[in-house]
């Protein structure tokens, strides 16, 4: 039972025993801030495919796994989930509860935080404790990205944040780790279960995997056509990269929408983004501006993207694009490697190659 | 049968337009327009759709001051039934928490008066998938619990309401994919922007608009507990409000007369410089 | 409703069905539709506006000045809950050469009191007050739709048209003020086709925030008052036109207005002029530091009196931009628009009473006019504009050389006076023939005057 102050609980979202990826991100950043409370880390596994997670938890800074079964936890819906961690947080009263800020995380986190009648921060991108008080220190984006706010939630218990994907990262496995592990059966009111899914459609394989990319060429309306995006689909491939776009070449019809980097596609952070023709509105810089390097090729001197761009080039796209795509040609022949294009971060941190970027179309 | 159902309408700041005062630190609203939460207006059509069918009542509900009026205001002229707002400066300063228990004893009064009229009580209760401003997302769901309601959220189409079964049908998007759902009424949903864009107002509804009341309740109308109101009733503090780290303007590559080959030697010259290396078999 | 307030949603409160059949439908919610429809909702008159902004004002802008005499006429005391800007107790005209210029400058302290003589708005506030009198008043206030045609019965204007579902209105009579791009008023068969380049201005503007205080100390101010001040010369690249600053409560409006043809033949754009205007030394020391706020652009029916539509028609009155009332000399429209959206509404309420409204009966609208400052002003200063656009050097020449003889002048040197005056004598002739010289003045004296 809980020993010291509460623990800081990250529910891992899972499906059929798959975690999603942020889970592991949360742990991670669950134990760093246990450490500075003084509390134990713990994650929450809600369903009992879940249980064979308890390892992987555990090697990724959990000291306790709760294993929460019961059958009305599978597949996902919300009023079973948020019955299951109300009474475990009843129960084990942890201090801090984190959860990603997905489609899942934010259905279940607002129900439970209601039914606590605690506070809860959305779409968390850091965290921090106020070691004085023994805060969480939860900082959102908010107004669309404009502004950011710090929030607190000082007189409530637990405090729930829900944390965007990405934005930690998931720490090293360390293997051979293990933690204390708790069973629990917990009663969910069968009248409950109101909501019943019955059909699960997976997304298309559309073959596009912007999120994981190193490397992004993203095309705007200023490439005046959808033909002319063999140009960034050629330096791309040069590069081991994807290919993205702004709602502006979407729209038009250029390129399929899974492509769509910003507010309504998606949140991208490669190492490397190349901005062409694309003149930078703040719903698609929100979805890019966490990208390491961003170089942008725009003609209009004005053009807001270069705001955020590390290398700003003011020219023509029709002239620079062949150029860039040369240049990456010659520097790999001159570095032998014509066969395997690559771009490699040195001292072997982190090296991209292509197909581990994710083919182009 | 006949649904009725309650529409919650956020008036919110054009975002794009809100900035942090670098001096204050504060947020500059002064001079920001207003407008509707967009997603808020796909969740109107989507009661309106139902209402095609079904028949029944369509009540908008804000919680707002006083001039968040013109929002509903304009609702109306979608050929809503009635529209509510709830404006007192003991709702101020409210967060998810705080908002829900408002909205929710509202909604508890329209249903008592909808039943008191000899109608049933409130059936669907239809949220944006989120608010631009607050971008949370939270307050769909907390409705759900503390009314009673099934949740069904992130609904990118809404199909049929089944009469007999007292059931709704619904697509919910998730990040790997779509899953439909079956959720027994009464039910709280929210709406993306997958489903349909609010419908043209017919004129005559328009005009109807032009001389519907909005109505606007306080503390006092609701049966509501002081304390758990606005600012005193929500568990989080804003501590600081702050503009985003803006990422450094950068280097202009390009000059005047400078050819695009010797710009793109430049550019990958300055990759090279952060460990960005073109040639891949060298480690 | 369980003691609970309520609120009008625009309205006067009362819920009335919209009848199947209005007294008057208004087309356009500027200053002469909402003049027409808050005069006709307060006789009690069924009357729908129709605009098609988002609200009334979204669309609109002027520099703007509106004067307190004429609006008051319409909205008694107006100044005591519209929402103003800084009354004007300063007019300047300035005529400007690139690096120079001479500043005429009149004030009045009389300007700085009860009933003021005008008053810098923003449309967008100015309007949407103006909309909430007449919804108020008791009028079907309806945004966001665009009258789209005339509706006839034996060739009778007997309704509109709008772009929405079941979007018929039928009325005894329609009032179009739909502002300078008269299309119903063609639709009506009263203008012969759209207003000619030749007779149109395209102002330019922009709106730039200045702190309250630095805005008075710059202008020389009191606090709450403002300054208008008209630029001639430089300003419009030559152009036939002018210049515009108008001071804001925080911001400062700044514009050029020049003659549509004459840009049409010149290789300037609007927007150049614009920024050519605000580079101008004392231009740019009134307006250094402050940020851009807003841009707009708009067109003046400059054309006057000769080139007036009808103004009324079987079931039919046109009002305002709509029928060309604006005084060119000092672009001062939204009076002559309100008064007549005003008469075109007194002209429907005599009409009612003898319950007909063809075109013999709506008629007196023009007498009312007529007998108004509105045609006698548009009539006097009827051929402005054709002197304006056939005399362009005066908004070059003129003003360069007037400028230089007063930078000669006043410039101390070590010539005589007497010597001085010689040489700028031969200057100026040199520069434009004598003859030619008295022959404008006389005529602008005429045409003017
Ligand atoms: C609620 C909301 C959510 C949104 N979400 C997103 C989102 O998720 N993602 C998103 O991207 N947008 C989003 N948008 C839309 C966004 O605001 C913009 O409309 C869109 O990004 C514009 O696309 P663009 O930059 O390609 O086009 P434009 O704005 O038209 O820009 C094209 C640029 O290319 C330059 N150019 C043209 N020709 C050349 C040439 N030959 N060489 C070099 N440069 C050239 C031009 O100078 C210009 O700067 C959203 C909008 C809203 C309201
Ligand atoms: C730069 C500038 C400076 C000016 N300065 C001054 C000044 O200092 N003092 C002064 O008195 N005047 C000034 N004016 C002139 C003044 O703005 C106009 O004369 C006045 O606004 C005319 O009023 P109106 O009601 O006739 O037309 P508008 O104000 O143009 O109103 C017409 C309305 O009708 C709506 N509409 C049009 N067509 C339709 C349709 N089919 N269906 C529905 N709605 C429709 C429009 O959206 C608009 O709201 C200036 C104008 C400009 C451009
Ligand atoms: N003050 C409010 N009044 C009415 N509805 C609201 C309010 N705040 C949020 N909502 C509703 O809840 C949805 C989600 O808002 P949020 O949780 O703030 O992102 C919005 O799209 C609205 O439908």
């Amino acid at each position: 039972m809980p020993v010291g102050p509460g623990e800081v609980w990250v529910v891992i979202e899972q499906e059929g025993g798959r975690a999603e990826p942020v889970s592991w991100e949360l742990m991670g950043e669950a134990a760093a801030l246990a450490r500075k409370l003084g509390a134990r880390p713990a994650a929450v596994i809600l369903g009992s495919a879940g249980r064979q997670l308890s390892s992987a938890a555990f090697s990724s800074g959990a000291e306790v796994a709760y294993l929460v079964e019961h059958p009305d936890l599978e597949p996902y819906t919300a009023d079973p989930h948020c019955q299951a961690l109300v009474e475990l947080a009843e129960k084990f009263t942890p201090q801090i509860i984190l959860l990603g800020a997905t489609t899942r995380g934010r259905d279940l986190a607002s129900a439970a935080a209601t039914e606590l009648e605690t506070g809860l921060t959305a779409d968390c991108t850091r965290l921090d404790i106020d070691t004085t008080k023994k805060l969480l220190r939860q900082t959102r984006p908010a107004f669309g990205g404009n502004v950011m706010a710090t929030i607190i939630t000082p007189h409530h218990l637990p405090q729930i944040a829900t944390v965007r994907p990405g934005v930690f990262t998931a720490p090293q496995p360390v293997e051979g780790v293990s933690g204390e592990t708790v069973v629990l059966k917990p009663h969910i009111k069968a009248t409950a279960t109101a909501v019943k899914q019955l059909q699960f459609v997976p997304n298309p394989d559309t073959g596009v995997t912007l999120k994981g990319a190193k490397v992004i060429v993203a095309g705007g309306r200023g490439l005046k056509a959808g033909r002319n995006f063999a140009l960034l689909e050629e330096l791309a491939a040069e590069l081991g990269g994807e290919v993205g776009a702004s709602r502006g070449a979407v729209d038009a019809g250029w390129i399929s929408q899974h492509r769509q980097v910003g507010q309504t596609g998606q949140t991208v952070r490669p190492v490397l983004y190349f901005a062409v023709g694309i003149s930078g509105a703040v719903q698609h810089l929100a979805g890019m501006q966490e990208s390491d390097v961003i170089v942008a090729i725009n003609n209009d001197p004005e053009a807001p993207i270069f705001e955020v761009a590390d290398y700003g080039i003011v020219g023509d796209l029709f002239e620079v694009m062949p150029a860039m795509i040369g240049e990456v040609r010659q520097r790999k022949l001159a570095a032998g490697a014509a066969a395997s294009p690559a771009l490699l971060k040195q001292g072997g941190a982190m090296r991209m190659e292509a197909g581990t970027g994710g083919e182009s179309e | 049968m006949r649904i009725n159902s309650v529409v919650c309408i956020k008036q919110v700041p054009d975002t794009t337009q809100v900035r942090i005062d670098p001096d204050s630190g504060s947020l500059i609203r002064q001079g920001i327009p207003s407008v509707i939460n967009p997603y808020d207006l796909y969740a109107l059509e989507a009661a309106l759709k139902v209402r095609d069918s079904h028949g029944g009542t369509i009540t908008a509900l804000s919680m707002g001051p006083p001039q968040a009026d013109e929002a509903l205001r304009k609702v109306l002229g979608y050929g809503i039934d009635r529209a509510v707002l709830l404006s007192d400066r003991a709702f101020a300063g409210a967060d998810t928490l705080a908002t829900t228990y408002t909205l929710s004893a509202a909604i508890r009064k329209i249903a008592g008066e909808l039943i008191a009229a000899g109608g049933a009580g409130v059936d669907m209760v239809f949220c944006g998938k989120q608010s631009i401003d607050g971008d949370t997302g939270q307050v769909g769901p907390g409705l759900a619990r503390r009314l009673d309601l099934s949740q069904v959220t992130y609904v990118c189409s809404l199909l049929e309401v089944a009469a007999e079964t007292r059931t709704v049908r619904a697509w919910r998007q998730r990040e790997d994919g779509r899953e439909l759902l079956e959720a027994r009424l009464p039910v709280a949903v929210t709406i993306t922007e997958a489903c349909n864009p609010i419908r043209y107002a017919a004129l005559p509804d328009l005009l109807r608009a032009a001389k519907a009341p909005v109505e606007v309740w306080s503390a006092a109308d609701l049966e509501v507990e002081p304390d758990r109101l606005g600012l005193k009733g929500s568990p989080t503090r804003v501590s600081k409000v702050f503009a985003p780290p803006a990422r450094e303007r950068g280097e202009t590559l390009s000059g005047p007369d400078r050819p695009p080959n010797e710009i793109a030697a430049a550019l990958f010259d300055k990759l090279a410089e952060r460990g960005l290396t073109i040639g891949g078999s060298r480690g | 409703m369980n003691g609970s307030q309520v609120h009008p949603a625009g309205g006067d409160g009362k819920r009335r069905p919209a009848p199947s059949r209005f007294g008057a439908i208004v087309v356009g919610g500027g200053p002469a539709g909402l003049a027409a429809t808050y005069t006709l909702a307060g006789a009690g008159v069924d009357v729908a506006c129709l605009e098609r902004g988002d609200w009334c004002g979204s669309k609109n802008m002027m520099g703007g000045l509106i004067f307190s005499q004429p609006t008051a006429k319409v909205f008694p005391n107006f100044w005591h809950e519209a929402p103003l800007e800084r009354h004007v107790t300063r007019r300047d005209m300035w005529l400007a050469t690139g690096d120079s210029a001479m500043k005429v400058s009149f004030e009045s302290t009389d300007f700085g009191a009860e009933p003021y003589n005008s008053f810098t708005v923003y449309r967008s506030r100015f309007d949407k007050w103006l909309s909430r009198r007449a919804a108020e008043a008791g009028a079907w206030m309806i945004p966001e739709t665009l009258v789209e045609s005339l509706l006839w019965e034996d060739g009778r204007v007997v309704g509109v048209r709008t772009g929405r579902p079941g979007g018929d209105l039928e009325a005894d009579v329609v009032i179009i003020a739909e502002g300078v791009n008269h299309f119903l008023a063609e639709a009506a068969g009263l203008a012969a086709g759209p207003p000619k380049a030749e007779t149109m201005a395209l102002a330019v503007k922009e709106v730039l925030a200045l702190p309250r205080d630095r805005i008075e100390d710059r202008f020389d101010l009191d606090r709450g008052a403002g300054a208008a001040i008209e630029i001639i010369g430089e300003t419009t690249g030559g152009l036939p036109g002018t210049g515009f600053i108008y001071t804001n409560r925080d911001t400062i409006s700044v514009g050029v207005g020049v003659l549509l043809d004459s840009l049409v033949g010149s290789t300037r754009e609007a927007y150049s002029l614009l920024d050519n205007f605000k580079q101008q030394p004392q231009v740019r020391r009134l307006i250094q530091g402050a940020g851009l706020r807003e841009y707009s652009a708009h067109l003046i029916p400059e054309g006057g009196y000769r080139y007036m539509p009808r103004l009324f028609g079987d079931g039919v009155l046109v009002a305002g931009d709509a029928a060309g009332m604006v005084n060119a000399i000092n672009s001062e429209g939204a009076n002559l628009a309100l008064l007549s959206g005003q008469m075109a509404a007194q002209t429907v309420l005599s009409c009612r009473e003898e319950g007909r409204f063809d075109a013999a009966a709506l008629g007196r609208y023009r007498t009312m006019l007529e007998n108004s400052l509105v045609l006698k002003d548009l009539r006097k200063y009827s051929s402005a504009t054709n002197f304006l656009s056939s005399h362009q050097h005066l908004f070059g020449l003129y003003p360069e050389l007037l400028a230089s003889l007063a930078r000669e002048f006043l410039t101390v040197d070590n010539m005589s006076k007497a010597d001085k005056e010689r040489l700028l004598a031969r200057l100026f002739r040199s520069q434009v023939p004598v003859r030619s010289l008295i022959k404008d003045f006389y005529q602008a004296w005429r045409d003017l005057k």
